[in-house]
């Protein structure tokens, strides 16, 4: 008697993780299918061409955004990609030292850092000096963003190459720095390109650090020293209006948006996969 | 020893990297200066006061945080609510009851759900999930609605609208480090149980005592996500600065509210006000990020130790 309420309640336990799942596939589901169903229909071959059109006028695109997120998004990159990269080195070369430990720490707590705050940052320290808006404020902005999620994967990913590589590079008479530059990078660099990858998807899905670093641009512009306009904050700006024809251009960036993003995570699985495949065989 | 032999090009290589190490650190704390010394005039100004009062009238220069801060927690506090049950369900789900096959598939679908951006969860939030919230809130039986919990007009946007979005965003974090620490509870542990007659519910409880600390620490985890969280929340809570326990009552939140004034603020005071709102931010989940990740730390190193102690012996009389 007692076994069987013990069974059954085992057994309702377990149904109701079955449903947990189920609960939480169910959003993923709806978002990604009105963003679907929303945005193709708004979707055309304008939309990355075309400047946004005023109010009333249908039609129009983003192709000022599209331009204005790769360029702040580039920013990012190539102030975090360079830092962070030689940080995960150090970190993982030097692995036990008080410093790597440091690394590792400011690392994770940037990582916990809300966007909103980094946004904050960056604009007391790239905008407010220069009395403007700009796109690098924005790129520093995201460089930030993107720096902990580089460094931790760098780091992890070097640790990952068997040390007998890096033993037979130093028994060949190798320097330490040499060994690492020509065959320890090398051997982690797919895993660390991966890791790089899914770092800009996230930072190009950022609108919050970019509301008052990089704010908003209605012309094309590719000058770094102006405010820019990107898909992210564009989104926002029209989610919010009260105009039929820019909530569709808005579900149409986020079908954009969300593409890009689903490229990038199934790439970088892809990648992955094969290397866990490398080192197993 | 690899490095025993000290050579000049070592020390470049230690100075080369160690340089941008340091940077990695100087960021971080950078932001903690800089944040302080842009608010260092509402700090002065105001204090403690800052934080105790109600009204937030920037024209007036009046500068109270206390719905933001009430805003966040609360929000934050219910969307753990909803997600906390779930997300375990997910870990387990995934770690101990499906079949191989199954997993990965899983573990992507739940990770997809923390790869789409805040924007777009808030887009929809505003199209889909706020008229739907309306729907329920007008369908609220009247002697419901005269609960303090379900006080006020039937809007849509408001507490609950956020916090529902909220817990979609958090669920993705706590699961997968509650997986994780579900996969480093040894499995002499469940088969011990098993051993001793335990129902599949009953082993999994052991593994989930075993793990405290780390689903602990995932937990907060996910707090710390939830109260940093800003485009979506900013755009379905309906941003009013009032201090209701009424889920329906639309509220405001820290995140949101520099979010939507502080490309406008002009006056010195006003920025520094909303500096302030961010310093505080960061540091509630600077302080929530560390005792976390603490938690899931301790859970690693006493784990081996234990391991050959307590969970041996059943799994060895059951052999």
């Amino acid at each position: 008697m007692r076994d069987l309420r013990r069974r059954l309640v085992s057994h309702v336990i377990m149904m109701l993780c079955v449903l947990s799942v189920a609960l939480a596939l169910i959003p993923l589901a709806l978002v990604l299918f009105y963003v679907v169903s929303r945005g193709i229909s708004s979707l055309s071959w304008t939309f990355f061409t075309r400047m946004p059109a005023p109010v009333g006028e249908p039609g129009g695109g983003m192709a000022n955004a599209i331009v204005g997120s790769l360029l702040v998004t580039g920013i990012g990159a190539l102030f975090a990609i360079p830092v962070g990269v030689l940080a995960g080195i150090y970190a993982a070369e030097h692995r036990g030292t008080r410093l790597a430990s440091a690394v590792r720490f400011a690392a994770d707590t940037l990582n916990g850092v809300p966007s909103i705050v980094i946004g904050v940052f960056a604009y007391s320290v790239a905008v407010l000096p220069f009395q403007r808006f700009s796109a690098v404020a924005g790129g520093l902005a995201l460089g930030i963003m993107m720096l902990p999620l580089v460094t931790r994967t760098a780091e992890e990913l070097l640790l990952l190459v068997p040390a007998s590589l890096r033993e037979g590079a130093l028994a060949l008479g190798a320097t330490r720095a040499r060994a690492v530059f020509t065959v320890v990078v090398p051997a982690a660099l797919p895993g660390i390109l991966t890791g790089v990858l899914l770092a800009l998807a996230r930072v190009a899905g950022e609108t919050a650090p970019l509301l008052f670093t990089a704010f908003n641009n209605r012309f094309f512009t590719t000058d770094v020293r102006q405010p820019v306009s990107t898909l992210t904050v564009q989104i926002y700006t029209y989610a919010i209006s009260p105009y039929e024809d820019w909530h569709r251009q808005a579900w149409a960036g986020a079908l954009v948006l969300v593409a890009l993003v689903l490229t990038c995570s199934l790439l970088a699985r892809v990648v992955t996969a094969r290397m866990e495949r490398m080192r197993v065989g | 020893m690899i490095g025993s032999r000290p050579r000049s090009d070592d020390w470049l290589f230690r100075v080369g990297t160690g340089i941008f190490a340091v940077l990695v650190i100087g960021v971080v704390s950078a932001i903690a200066l800089e944040l302080y010394r842009e608010s260092r005039l509402s700090l002065h100004e105001f204090g403690w006061r800052f934080w105790q009062t109600d009204v937030w009238d920037p024209v007036a220069g009046e500068f109270g945080a206390r719905p933001f801060i009430w805003g966040t927690l609360y929000s934050s506090v219910l969307a753990l609510l909803i997600a906390t049950p779930i997300a375990l369900g997910i870990a387990v789900c995934i770690s101990e009851l499906a079949p191989r096959p199954l997993q990965r598939p899983l573990v992507f679908l739940t990770e997809l759900l923390a790869a789409i951006p805040s924007i777009v969860y808030g887009l929809w939030g505003i199209f889909v999930l706020v008229p739907l919230v309306r729907q329920l809130e007008v369908h609220t039986p009247d002697w419901l609605r005269a609960l303090p919990l379900f006080k006020g007009p039937p809007v849509g946007v408001g507490m609950l609208s956020a916090a529902i979005i909220l817990s979609i965003m958090v669920i993705p974090f706590t699961s997968s480090i509650a997986r994780e620490v579900l996969r480093a509870v040894p499995q002499s542990q469940r088969e011990g149980a098993y051993a001793l007659g335990a129902t599949r519910w009953e082993a999994i409880r052991m593994a989930l005592f075993y793990a405290r600390t780390g689903i602990i620490g995932a937990v907060m985890l996910g707090f710390g996500r939830a109260l940093g969280e800003t485009m979506a929340v900013t755009m379905v809570i309906g941003n009013t600065p009032q201090i209701s326990l009424s889920l329906f009552a639309p509220q405001y939140t820290m995140a949101a509210v520099i979010a939507n004034e502080f490309a406008e603020a002009a006056a010195d005071l006003y920025l520094h006000a909303l500096v302030e709102i961010g310093l505080v931010l960061f540091v509630i989940t600077l302080v929530i990020n560390v005792i976390s990740r603490a938690f899931i730390w301790s859970l690693g190193r006493p784990a081996r130790a234990r391991r050959t102690r307590t969970a041996a012996a059943p799994a060895l009389e059951s052999a």
